[in-house]
């Protein structure tokens, strides 16, 4: 068994792990159903788009909801005090979501074109609004989030729905809404042909500047606010509550990870890379490497973001001391280490399968495919 | 003082999501079960209709399913978002099963969701048959760990209090996963499951033989769900009668609730066939009794007494009292850690503690427990009775019905008389509803009878819900009766055409 403090750093590292799984498989997922009608021209097109992810869309889902268990699992004080606090931000997500199973398995059901409108529709916001929702709720967290802990450690915030949609925020539903929309247009550019692999290749170069731009601005914004510190905290190898500490605010704290370990800088410099691998190979028609390049900067982007923050996963801006950091919003030791275990032997065998999933259905989809399979597919 | 209306709307929110999503998940259990059936027999004797069979219920499956993992998504959240001290409360212990669900059963269902549709044509069909058998095993294995997580909501063992956390902490995770409640409770659910879909196939199959339409196609799918019809409806009655000994042992008010049983008898209890139950006089006002046959049942043996409602209450009222003591000391152990008398009293009493939380319902702060709002909280530590005492009723009442049409549908199966009993072959489709009136009523027992705990005697309801407006919560009340009322009446339109259809809605797929 590892000792407490080390199992609360690798379980910070594993839930960025799924978050990034996350914007890898589910992101790309959510690309394709935002530039559905962007460059999807008439309905076979679309459904060739559809059809590209038709069989993994609903396993690529389950990383969304697996980050959510282990949230509840590993960061139970971050799962309540975030998702009652944040409640409209995660409603508005939930209920966007609701239109993308129904959405894939519904819309080619009935051939009348308002249905399969109104389907379009549903995908796009389905897709649009988890990936904008959640980068805003990553620049909120830079920000401080209103709310305090009683002694019983009841939560209770005490900010508005609105108050989370400020410019700030913003820009960070700008870098997610593009990283995963990229994610998107490398993956139909590798899985489709013709017109609309064009015109896939150049929403994704596109995307990759604006990515690019976006990015960098937001890093811009974080060095101009003031981030959070840690003045002193009980023993983290040992069980901890978030008021057990003293947290202070300071310019550029957020930077003050990078600033002590300098070889962290290398993390958004892979951001640019991916973004650069991106605009190189699509031109190429490399494009199985362009997705492995919008993936790279799936993986750089969130973990930049995180590595900022750390310790800190939920800054109070309310009662900083409330704040919940890596080493006092966990679960106790036995529990981290059981679902430690847990993770490194299913998280292997996940990957396994759905690797085979892939190469069972690799392949581009065709119009024709389409056409010939009309009632059988999506 | 915590607001008793966002309490009240916290509950209405979660029965209404949670009862909903299990509209569409009983389904996907059995149903599952009867693809991997059809294709099996399809995969050893060849014959395409087998097949055919496969497809076009797995057709229903898919619109059946969609809606499932639509309404399941809100169901990893909202602990989360409305059940916030809930989650922080036990999260260490009730969060490991659900993130055991995401990366066990949820991805293998989904992953091989995918595959069962658009793997026809690139996987060999052995091939193809295990992945119907995995996404079936990956929905059942799911149904474990929620049921797992259920299971400790209902009788929390393998745990302890940390005051430093101000939590319960997970302190034996082999007690949590195999905790004797799960396992009754799981066989008891998914069995559930497959009587649902077995339902389901026989209806629709019979009624294509009313109409004389797909005919060799209907009476063989007729006959795999009589057959799984009836292996599922027994496993429901077996393992609903060793549920219900499980609770004898566990949760003793939900037992004398549901057996409207207000005053302790000797040894062994009768059983209330039919009763009058009356809160107001906390009596029956009439009843019609068996002797002896409950204490036969849920104790198993002729000796054990069954306390009455009147004596569970007071007991209570006991354990209340000592547990008000539990968190007086906690709070002293809190202003001064050092305090050894505070620590000899919290230890004496800690077991109590979830008990003294009780009052908290009617004093924020618990030194002002009077023996008058004890005995408050005490009077709520028992369910109402009349919701569990009926909804008990009709599910076993529903269950002994499911059991005489199996048997029936068996009989028209094997001596092929469909066409002679076309009262019996309508009664097969009117039946559909049956199975889900049943378990919705299972549902309400097992949580309506746990109140006024959410975890029981250890954590009360009205503590749970996270500090939210009653604005708050009549909005998102409100996005999801629209949504899901929408989402209904999609589904069920498609879900209707292509019953409708029938097995040409997949034809072109014979190339």
């Amino acid at each position: 068994m590892f000792d407490y403090a080390t199992l609360k750093l690798i379980w910070w590292l594993l839930v960025g792990v799924l978050l990034i799984g996350f914007a890898i498989m589910d992101g790309h997922d959510m690309g394709v159903g935002v530039l559905l009608q962007v460059i999807g021209k008439d309905d076979t097109e679309r459904r060739v788009m559809i059809n590209t992810i038709a069989p993994h869309w609903d396993g690529n889902q389950v990383w969304f909801i697996t980050a959510g268990g282990a949230v509840f699992a590993a960061w139970p004080f971050v799962y309540a005090t975030a998702f009652s606090g944040l409640y409209w931000a995660l409603l508005l997500v939930l209920f966007a979501l609701f239109f993308r199973p129904v959405g894939f398995e519904y819309r080619s059901k009935l051939p009348d074109p308002t249905w399969r409108k109104s389907w379009d529709w549903g995908l796009f916001a389905g897709s649009a609004v988890p990936a904008l929702v959640f980068g805003v709720a990553f620049g909120n967290l830079f920000l401080g989030v209103p709310f305090r802990l009683d002694d019983t450690m009841r939560s209770f915030y005490s900010g508005s729905f609105w108050a989370l949609l400020n410019p700030f925020a913003l820009l960070f539903g700008v870098v997610s809404l593009s990283l995963l929309t990229l994610q998107g247009a490398t993956f139909l550019s590798h899985r489709t042909e013709g017109d609309l692999q064009a015109r896939a290749k150049k929403a994704a170069q596109i995307l990759a500047i604006v990515l690019l731009a976006a990015f960098s601005l937001g890093g811009l914004c974080v060095s101009r606010i003031d981030g959070y510190v840690i003045q002193s905290i009980g023993d983290i190898g040992g069980s901890l509550n978030p008021l057990m500490k003293e947290v202070g605010r300071a310019p550029g704290a957020w930077f003050a990870n990078y600033a002590k370990y300098p070889v962290l800088w290398l993390i958004p410099a892979l951001a640019y890379l991916g973004g650069i691998i991106v605009l190189v190979t699509i031109r190429a028609g490399l494009t199985l490497l362009a997705f492995v390049g919008s993936s790279l900067a799936c993986v750089s982007v969130i973990l930049t973001a995180g590595v900022a923050l750390f310790p800190f996963v939920l800054p109070s801006s309310e009662m900083p001391k409330a704040s919940l950091t890596a080493w006092d919003a966990t679960s106790s030791h036995v529990t981290l280490n059981v679902m430690l275990w847990v993770a490194l032997i299913f998280t292997p065998i996940v990957v396994a399968y759905t690797g085979w999933a892939y190469r069972v259905m690799a392949g581009k989809v065709t119009r024709d495919f389409i056409v010939k399979n009309d009632k059988t597919v999506y | 003082m915590i607001d008793s209306t966002v309490v009240d709307l916290s509950r209405l929110q979660f029965a209404a999501t949670a009862m909903y999503h299990f509209i569409f998940v009983p389904l996907t259990l059995g149903l599952s079960w009867i693809l991997v059936i059809m294709e099996s027999v399809y995969v050893m004797t060849g014959k395409p209709i087998y097949k055919e069979m496969t497809q076009f219920w797995g057709k229903l499956f898919g619109i059946n399913f969609a809606l499932g993992v639509t309404t399941g998504i809100t169901m990893e959240f909202q602990f989360g978002t409305n059940w916030a001290y809930y989650s922080h409360y036990v999260g260490d212990i009730f969060g490991a099963p659900l993130a055991i669900e995401g990366l066990m059963a949820f991805f293998l269902e989904s992953t091989m969701f995918g595959l069962f549709f658009f793997g026809w044509n690139r996987l060999s069909k052995r091939g193809h048959l295990a992945v119907t058998t995995l996404m079936a095993l990956g929905t059942n294995l799911s149904a474990v760990l929620i049921l797992i997580a259920n299971a400790w909501m209902q009788d929390p063992v393998g745990s302890a209090f940390n005051p430093i956390t101000m939590r319960m902490e997970l302190t034996n995770f082999a007690a949590l996963v195999l905790n004797p409640v799960a396992q009754s409770k799981f066989v008891h659910t998914v069995a559930s499951g497959y009587v649902t879909g077995s339902l389901f196939v026989l209806g629709i199959s019979a009624w294509y033989l009313l109409k004389d339409s797909h005919v060799e196609f209907a009476r063989r799918s007729f006959r795999i769900a009589a057959a799984f019809g009836i292996a599922g409806t027994l496993s429901v009655i077996v393992l609903g009668d060793e549920s219900g000994y499980a609770v004898s042992e566990s949760q003793k008010s939900k037992l004398a609730a549901i057996e409207a049983m207000w005053e302790t008898e000797p040894a062994p209890a009768g059983f209330n066939i039919v009763a009058w139950p009356n809160e107001e006089k906390q009596a029956n006002d009439w009843e019609i009794k068996v002797p002896f046959m409950l204490g036969l049942i849920a104790t198993r043996s002729t000796s054990q007494v069954l306390p009455g409602i009147h004596e569970i209450r007071a007991k209570n009222k006991e354990r209340i009292a000592s547990g008000v003591q539990a968190i007086i000391a906690l709070e002293d152990m809190r202003k001064n850690p050092a305090d050894k008398a505070a620590q000899e009293k919290f230890k004496k009493h800690e077991a109590d503690m979830g008990y003294g939380l009780l009052v908290k319902r009617h004093v924020d702060d618990v030194r002002q427990a009077t023996p008058e709002v004890i005995a408050k909280a005490a009077m709520d530590s028992v369910p109402k009775v009349a919701p569990l005492f009926w909804s008990f009723r009709i599910m076993v009442g529903l269950g002994f019905l499911m059991l005489g049409l199996f048997v029936a549908a068996i009989w028209l199966s094997i001596y092929n008389t469909h066409r002679q009993h076309p009262l019996l072959m309508k009664a097969f489709l009117w039946s559909i509803p049956a199975p889900w009136i049943a378990i919705m009523c299972g549902w309400l027992v097992a949580e309506y009878g746990r109140q006024p705990w959410t975890v029981f005697g250890m954590l009360p309801t009205h503590l749970s819900a996270s500090s939210l407006s009653p604005a708050s919560l009549w909005g998102s009340i409100a996005g999801f009766m629209a949504f899901y009322t929408l989402l209904l009446i999609v589904e069920m339109y498609l879900m209707f055409k292509y019953a409708r259809l029938g097995p040409t809605a997949v034809q072109s797929n014979h190339a």
